[in-house]
């Protein structure tokens, strides 16, 4: 790294599209359902025919507000549709439905916790400019070519043209890709928390472009902006911020111009490279869309759904380290998804300790669902019998050896880990005189190794453990048969 | 023959619904050849239609309001199933795969569709010469135009080959057909009704409504097509009161305010302010109060119009790219080319001007300078109205400047064309409702027609004030020399 490197500062800003997932489209009762046949749902209103005019889905305003009040955003009593113009075919009327000057929402913010492999966890705000509705466009084949330049031909799909879309735009506040990162997947958690999207980003209900420029130190005036575009991932993200951060770094510093330009990530290549030069921001000709009225939004229907609102992944972080004792590491991979933190509060809420439920949860219930590929409400392990199989094992009744014996027969089908383990006798052994009895007798076989130990070999201890735990097919209470041992040996 | 008339000689069985429709088709042979008011006549579908309504008659069910009447509907509002080409190579040969809400509302209610007629291209003209299927001819004089754009619809009914038919109003299409045709022309509230499949031109203007024979006919047609469409998020909800019980009030204490600015313009035809003046004391006669009423900004209503009318039509026209539907051009060498060249062979000249016109008016740099500066025209224009209605219950003036102009008068010059709709446009720009009927005739013979505008959703005042009129006035019995298309 150069020395000149260390005054260079990233400023980023991301414009987020969020496929709002109501079954209809936004102005047509036209499914919205993903992966069918080309052209399978659309209808006339979809295609643009003459005459047909759009209708707002009521779904899809109450999905982007609930959003736009998870992002603390002002909810505008009244806002409208524009019209942004341009020939393209994947558009069928040739403008999209959008907002342009007076948006559904203005003004939020959200905190993001950005957790960095050896670097210190830190919380970032990350502020909102706006969010607002408008209609996806269609999608282009093109045949013999993978763009529409040198093909032969191409057909177009309209199954995603008129789906509802929230656009997310951030302020120019994150520094890193990593922040970018971590601000992307906070979205996508809020909005999966919400229930308005999926946020599937292969499938292209989360799609997240990046606008990225670079100057000497934070009072500088900004770069020239670069924007990048088709990253799959939150990790192409962080990527793609990173080699785009250190090429304008190097241009700069080679006394290049870093242009005004949208840039590809390339996957395959780990790099962006040139699509198209913005010189001047195109010329969309917005004007008021006359087929739609006014959006209203009063201040009665704002606070109804704002009352439907979950309690949000950073709530819940905060909550579980502060309530709840668990570490910020805990806290982020129990909250990561809403259904996994729905899980551990059911378990905790049935009388398990926090710490345990988040261990069992985190750990081998989480890697048995990722390996089957299935979620947490997929699971017949119900958050129920989780907890009592931890207060099992808390209050001595089984070792946590058992309970990994019986955990895979519980993932698979569920039950009372009570009746598996009186059914399948693995009660522990916890009557000090039983084992007291079986103690003796151990000793008795073994005078050769009670001697050594006599003399000095402590480490023989484990061996009369060792002994013992096979003698009683591990049942014997780990606890006592250390205490009882000692005591006997020391006699 | 009126709708009212009608359905007594039909319930009475005097005349079946298919003898209706064998006389329409009779009188459409005869004349249409000449005025070519019709597209396309819907021969089959018409009989079908009354078929229906003769054997519900026979089998004693009760017969819905336009049971057995001949409409003619304007080609710019999609019939499922027929062409719809909105005059334009564009759509010349689009099927619509739905109907729009007021001809369905329309044969739901027992009409009978006769046929679909001519438009000036896309509702773009006061003329329908810019039709890309031929003129229109005025049935009083074949030599001269029958005002535009509805401008065969309007020939039909005059003409008689129906007994009342739809079209459309965005800048005074029915009104000033209406006018040149001496025919009645309504044009509703902006949202009073639907505008779902009527194909867009300039949607925040754009209204339906009927032509009719007679005011009556008019208050008939507009209680079926008029109320609330969830279809159309412009339609307004408030519920459709009885136009036809209002009809017979008199005037006693009806204030009726005369526009200074319309009678001082210049291009005014001297017996049309003549006809109208005079229309003026008749209705002073029939009770009314009469007063002079000054709106500033009435004159500055075709400038406003002309920057939002075509931004809105560009806009609404982009989707005619030749991709999905409608003419494609045969030759074109990449997809830019395809689509400019679709659409340089698609339009003709008069909407390539004015999408030329829209588009520029919206771009950037030239938008506040235009679009936005005529949305604000446009409010003062509303407020002048508003204000107006505080001191009287309808305004009244000439529909147009003139009346009916020879073919080919302003071939070479549209800016001359664009100032027949000088009096008609404002009420759009203000949503207002207005009506034309005929209140006279010029020395060469055609008609002369006012309009009376209302406040909004006071079409009952509108047909009130325009029965009345008519009622006393007898106009279309001093029709000095006919029709030259005789009856």
């Amino acid at each position: 790294m150069s020395e000149s490197d260390l005054t260079w500062e990233a400023v980023i800003g991301l414009e987020t599209h969020v496929q709002l997932g109501t079954n209809s489209k936004i102005f047509t009762a036209a499914s919205t359902t993903f992966g069918d046949e080309p052209n399978t749902h659309i209808d006339p209103i979809v295609c643009g025919l003459p005459g047909t005019l759009p209708v707002l889905n009521q779904k899809v305003l109450q999905y982007a507000v609930k959003a736009a009040l998870a992002l603390n955003l002002n909810i505008a009593e009244q806002s409208k549709f524009d019209r942004k113009q341009y020939f393209y075919p994947d558009l069928p009327k040739n403008y999209q439905i959008s907002q342009f000057d007076e948006p559904i929402a203005e003004d939020g913010w959200i905190d993001v916790e950005v957790a960095e492999k050896g670097k210190e966890t830190y919380t970032k705000k990350v502020g909102i400019e706006r969010l607002h509705m408008e209609e996806d466009a269609g999608k282009l084949v093109h045949a013999g070519s993978d763009r529409l330049a040198g093909s032969t031909h191409s057909l177009v799909d309209y199954n995603r043209a008129g789906v509802a879309l929230a656009e997310i735009v951030s302020k120019p506040d994150l520094r890193t890709g990593r922040e970018a990162a971590e601000y992307a997947a906070e979205i996508r958690r809020i909005m999966r928390y919400l229930g308005v999207s999926d946020g599937n980003m292969q499938e292209g209900s989360l799609r997240c472009d990046v606008n990225i420029s670079v100057r000497q130190g934070p009072n500088a005036p900004f770069g020239t902006k670069v924007e990048i575009k088709n990253m799959n991932s939150f990790s192409a993200i962080q990527k793609a911020c990173e080699y785009e951060i250190q090429r304008q770094i190097n241009a700069y510093e080679n006394a290049e111009l870093v242009v005004q330009e949208t840039r590809l990530w390339d996957e395959s290549k780990q790099l962006t490279k040139s699509m198209r030069s913005k010189e001047g921001s195109s010329d969309y000709r917005y004007f008021p869309d006359p087929d739609l009225g006014p959006i209203e939004v009063s201040k009665e229907l704002r606070e109804s759904w704002r009352a439907e609102l979950p309690e949000l992944p950073a709530a819940k972080r905060t909550r579980y380290i502060e309530e709840l004792g668990l570490s910020a590491y805990d806290a982020r991979v129990l909250t990561d998804e809403y259904s996994m933190a729905y899980y551990f509060e059911e378990v905790v809420s049935s009388g398990a300790d926090a710490k345990s439920g988040s261990n069992w949860i985190t750990g081998d219930i989480a890697a048995y669902l990722k390996s089957t590929r299935q979620s947490f409400v997929d699971l017949p392990f119900k958050p129920k019998q989780l907890a009592e199989m931890i207060n099992m094992i808390n209050d001595g009744k089984i070792s946590g050896k058992i309970a990994k014996e019986i955990l895979p027969e519980l993932l698979a089908h569920g039950g009372s880990p009570q009746k598996i383990v009186a059914d399948r006798g693995l009660g522990m052994i916890s009557d000090p005189e039983v084992i007291t009895e079986i103690i003796d007798e151990l000793l008795k076989d073994h005078p050769n190794e009670v001697e050594a130990f006599r003399a000095g070999k402590k480490k023989l201890q484990g061996f009369f453990v060792g002994q013992l735990m096979k003698k009683t097919s591990g049942k014997a209470d780990p606890k006592l048969v250390n205490k009882i041992l000692i005591k006997k040996l020391s006699d | 023959m009126a709708i009212a008339e009608w359905r007594q000689q039909l319930q009475l069985g005097k005349v079946s619904a298919r003898e209706l429709v064998d006389q329409q088709l009779e009188r459409i042979n005869e004349v249409d050849q000449k005025l070519h008011a019709f597209l396309d006549v819907t021969v089959e579908r018409a009989y079908a239609d009354a078929d229906r309504i003769d054997e519900a008659r026979l089998a004693g069910d009760s017969l819905p309001p336009l049971a057995g009447v001949p409409l003619a509907i304007k080609d710019n509002l999609c019939t499922k199933g027929i062409n719809t080409t909105c005059s334009s190579r564009m759509l010349q040969n689009f099927v619509p795969p739905y109907e729009s809400t007021v001809t369905e509302r329309l044969w739901n209610s027992g009409a009978v569709l006769i046929g679909k007629t001519n438009l000036d291209e896309f509702a773009m003209g006061s003329s329908t010469e810019t039709s890309a299927f031929g003129t229109t001819f005025n049935p009083w004089n074949t030599s001269k135009v029958p005002g535009g754009s509805s401008g065969g619809s309007a020939a039909a009914v005059a003409a008689g080959e129906c007994m009342a038919a739809l079209g459309s109003d965005t800048g005074g299409s029915i009104r000033q057909p209406a006018s040149f045709c001496g025919v009645v022309g309504l044009k509703p509230t902006y949202g009073r009704v639907s505008r779902w499949g009527l194909v867009a031109f300039a949607s925040s203007l754009d209204q339906v409504g009927p032509f009719a024979n007679c005011v009556a006919d008019a208050a008939e047609i507009l209680q079926v097509i008029a109320g609330p469409d969830a279809r159309d998020s412009t339609c307004l909800k408030a519920s459709v009161p009885d136009y036809l019980s209002s009809l017979s009030q008199p005037l006693n204490g009806i204030r009726v305010g005369l526009i200074s600015e319309c009678f001082d313009q210049k291009g005014l035809q001297t017996e049309v302010k003549k006809s109208v003046l005079s229309a003026a004391d008749q209705l002073k006669n029939l009770g009314a109060e009469i007063q002079e009423i000054s709106c500033p900004r009435f004159n500055d209503g075709i400038a406003t119009y002309y920057v939002i009318a075509p931004s809105e039509a560009s806009a609404n026209l982009a989707r005619y790219d030749g991709v999905k539907y409608g003419f494609r051009a045969k030759e074109f060498e990449s997809l830019s080319s395809m689509t400019s060249c679709t659409r340089s062979q698609g339009f003709g000249k008069e909407v390539q001007r004015r999408i030329l016109i829209g588009t520029y008016a919206l771009s950037a740099g030239y938008v506040d300078a235009y679009y936005k500066k005529a949305q604000q025209v446009r409010t003062l224009i509303r407020r002048d109205f508003e204000s107006a209605f505080q001191k009287v219950d309808v305004l009244l003036t000439p529909t147009a400047p003139t009346t009916a102009f020879e073919a080919g008068t302003h071939a070479d010059n549209p800016l001359s064309m664009y100032l027949s709709d000088l009096l008609t446009i404002p009420a759009n720009l203000a949503g207002l409702p207005a009506i034309s009927l005929p209140c006279g005739f010029d020395e060469s013979g055609m008609p002369i027609g006012m309009q009376l505008i209302s406040n909004v959703l006071e079409e009952s005042r509108l047909l009130q004030v325009a029965y009345q009129f008519e009622q006393a006035s007898s106009v279309m019995e001093t029709a000095p020399g006919g029709h030259c298309i005789p009856f």
